[in-house]
């Protein structure tokens, strides 16, 4: 006798937890068939506005953890990415994705995890700079994180261009209230199972699902939103949104990359979320006994 | 002497003998001045005693499209021209500035009221050094962004505010020639004279006809410059008001934009900060040209065991400053820059007196004619008291105490703006945790207010984004592919 599978409910990820959206409404996403694949949660502007408290309480917490543990945690990412790739894999199939396909942006994705992971310690170095004032002070200028981020994901790339959009954002110190692609949600809900087992703390990554319409607008004119991301969006969708985004000044990108490219990675991107603080400090001016001694 | 005598100050007044203002400016559009489309000159007054200085084309659409076509055509060989002699002009204009610097001084306090102490030993000197140092960087760009290819942008619209009108025409014009941009430069209407002395430099030192166009007029004419279909960046200092309307306006266009927009800045003293100093640095954190500076430190923290010592030996101070004639050199506090922010600066002193706060203002005299504030106190203030969210511009501090560092950090960060901060303490560990947590661009530790061209200035949050100034202020005028 066939065994009787046990289907997974997909849910929501607020704050380190699983939680259906508090609206209680679903979706069905399909095959190309037209087969139901899943029921997925429907989330609503109570959803983004949760998502965002989460995301700020948790973002000090990240941006002060070291750079090298942060490194760490992307790469503990990539590590139980790399031991769940079949199930990865199987639903971007699902989805309609060929094999080949499937298993390539599945292992770039990882490979762009263990990318960044490298970043974390590195970025503020070649960043930064130590700047000769006139005066007698050392001043020098790094990089902060901006703090909390707006991410819509990829709609036609739905793990690779996340992942690609993600991993710059949380390896600056950011953490992000992601909208999954509407379509094909699977695999960046799994990817939260992936997150939560990697030490990655509660709240630095959120993922919600749901119709864009309802979701989108909430979060991009959210007053505790400091920047905002979408890729391969196109100017019809982005346009209300950068307009949204303009109530509290949002550093605002959006990204047309094919991200299977190789060129679709590096310190820019990471670049993109930080701000650059410039300290003053002075230097004591006493005695008269010079360097030349 | 006889102690009982008050001691008065000689007025040491600036000669202003040696410097020429034309009784009327035209625009300065492909290389030539030229009489404005809308047929109109405005005057330009000096804000110390009402006095008429000069008059000034208004500059209408067709003005702005002249220049920006002007830019346009200059564009394809000033972004060619060798980085190497694209350098050598904008050491030209540096060093031109420097042989005319107290003339620029003079006529920037005679239109703009700054004390002449200020225009010569900060704005002016610093603005030479902005262009001195960017020149520097025409033929680096390559180590400023490694691995990357840098391009110009294109025409970049710049409209710069009245608070230091030819430091901010340097800190937007240097870095955008260094990367071979082409620039239309719009100055505030009340100050507009200095840019246009500017505009006679760069004539003299033979900049090639188009790359820099210096168009002066009001709202309408950085209106028009903004929505100019063929500008490909805009940069802007002022408002988060109009940094939002600038925003809004290109939305859906490929234009690029840095803004430097307001703050309400915490200035922070801890109990073992050297006090006297710190009083000092308030004052100059606040009373720096009259309060008119985006990252001025409006908002004072003082821990509660000294607020009591730090704010009567504030009081004291304030009673030393001499508020009058800012061409004299004794003044400390100079005319406000316009009859419309002075009564901007009014209005939030009365709306700090209705929601009950308490003000001091020292007796001073102030001159009869022209626009004065004398330095304002209030005290006990809330968090929520219009003077303490709001930017008020002009020369009003606003105290409130707390006992420990999160506390004051909360405080200090609870504003939409982030532009700047000042921290006041002896310990060094303590000065690099605060720095580190608050929400700011800047942050001056034991001083306030100090600027550099290598050192990158600009904000979080609503305060804009982009940096001027150091090498991160390059990037706000390149193309990295």
């Amino acid at each position: 006798m066939k065994r009787i599978e046990i289907l997974k409910t997909y849910k929501i990820y607020i704050g380190g937890q699983f939680p259906r959206t508090e609206s209680g409404r679903y979706y069905t996403v399909k095959n190309s068939e037209g087969k139901g694949l899943a029921n997925i949660c429907l989330c609503s502007r109570k959803d983004v506005r949760n998502a965002v408290v989460a995301a700020r309480k948790a973002q000090g917490v990240w941006a002060e953890k070291s750079a090298f543990n942060r490194g760490q945690i992307l790469y503990r990412i990539a590590e139980i990415l790399e031991g769940r790739k079949v199930q990865f894999v199987e639903e971007l199939i699902l989805q309609g994705q060929s094999k080949k396909i499937a298993q390539s942006e599945v292992d770039l994705s990882i490979e762009r995890l263990v990318y960044y992971a490298g970043w974390c310690d590195k970025y503020n170095q070649i960043l930064s700079t130590v700047n000769p004032v006139s005066s007698s002070h050392f001043n020098f200028s790094n990089c902060e994180p901006m703090g909390v981020v707006g991410l819509i994901a990829d709609q036609k790339s739905p793990f690779l261009g996340l992942i690609s959009a993600l991993a710059p954002v949380i390896a600056g110190g950011n953490t992000a209230v992601v909208l999954a692609s509407v379509d094909y949600p699977l695999c960046a809900v799994t990817f939260t199972e992936v997150i939560h087992a990697s030490d990655v703390p509660g709240g630095v990554v959120n993922v919600l699902t749901g119709s864009l319409t309802e979701t989108a607008s909430a979060l991009a004119s959210h007053m505790d939103v400091n920047a905002f991301v979408t890729s391969n969006l196109g100017k019809e969708l982005n346009i209300p949104l950068q307009l949204s985004a303009v109530t509290n000044l949002k550093r605002f990108y959006e990204y047309s990359e094919d991200w299977n490219n190789s060129t679709a990675q590096g310190l820019h991107f990471i670049n993109d979320f930080q701000e650059i603080k410039t300290t003053w400090h002075p230097i004591e001016q006493i005695g008269g006994a010079t360097s030349s001694y | 002497m006889n102690k009982k005598e008050k001691w008065s100050l000689s007025p040491s007044l600036e000669s202003t003998q040696h410097v020429s203002i034309q009784k009327q400016y035209s625009l300065y559009i492909n290389g030539k001045w030229v009489k404005p489309n809308s047929g109109i000159y405005f005057p330009s007054i000096n804000p110390a005693d009402e006095s008429h200085l000069s008059s000034v084309a208004h500059a209408n659409e067709k003005d702005v499209d002249l220049a920006v076509k002007a830019a346009r055509a200059a564009f394809p060989s000033w972004s060619k021209l060798a980085p190497s002699e694209r350098a050598k002009y904008i050491y030209r204009i540096a060093r031109v500035m420097q042989e005319k610097s107290r003339e620029l001084a003079v006529v920037e306090t005679l239109d703009g009221g700054k004390p002449i102490r200020e225009s010569r030993d900060i704005d002016i000197p610093l603005a030479c050094n902005h262009f001195f140092y960017y020149a520097g960087w025409a033929d680096k760009l390559c180590y400023a962004f490694p691995n990357r290819k840098v391009e110009p942008l294109g025409v970049a619209a710049q409209i710069i505010p009245w608070n230091f009108p030819l430091l901010m025409a340097a800190w937007k014009i240097a870095p955008a020639l260094a990367t071979g941009n082409t620039v239309v430069l719009k100055p505030a209407e009340s100050t507009s004279l200095t840019a246009l002395k500017l505009a006679e430099i760069i004539d003299e030192i033979g900049l090639p006809k188009g790359v820099v166009n210096i168009i002066t007029g009001f709202g309408d004419t950085g209106a028009a410059l903004v929505n100019h279909p063929d500008v490909n960046k805009i940069a802007f200092t002022g408002s988060t008001q109009v940094g939002k309307i600038i925003q809004k306006a290109i939305v859906g266009t490929s234009k690029k934009a840095t803004l430097e927009l307001g703050g309400k800045s915490a200035n922070i003293i801890f109990d073992d900060a050297p006090i006297d100093q710190a009083v000092e640095g308030i004052v100059n954190g606040i009373f720096f040209n009259q309060g008119h500076v985006c990252c001025a430190g409006s908002r004072l923290f003082v821990q509660e065991n000294i607020a009591d010592k730090v704010i009567r030996k504030l009081k004291l101070r304030l009673k030393s400053l001499y508020v009058g004639n800012p061409l004299d050199k004794n003044t400390d506090i100079g005319a406000i820059n316009s009859k419309e922010q002075l009564e901007i600066i009014k209005s939030f002193i009365s709306v700090g007196k209705k929601e009950g706060a308490e003000i001091y203002q020292p007796t001073c005299e102030i001159p009869k004619k022209g626009y004065y504030c004398p330095p304002t106190l209030f005290l006990n203030v809330a968090q929520s008291h219009t003077i303490v969210q709001e930017e008020i511009f002009g020369p009003v501090l606003t105290i409130q105490t707390f006992r420990t560092i999160d506390e004051v950090i909360q405080k200090a960060n609870n504003t939409p703006y982030g532009l700047a901060a000042g921290v006041w303490t002896d310990k060094g560990s303590r000065i690099f945790n605060l720095t580190t947590k608050l929400k700011a661009g800047v942050v001056w530790a034991n001083t306030y207010n100090k600027f550099d061209p290598t050192s990158p200035f600009g904000g979080y949050k609503e305060s804009g984004f982009g940096r001027e100034g150091g090498l991160h202020g390059l990037a706000a005028y390149t193309k990295l592919s």
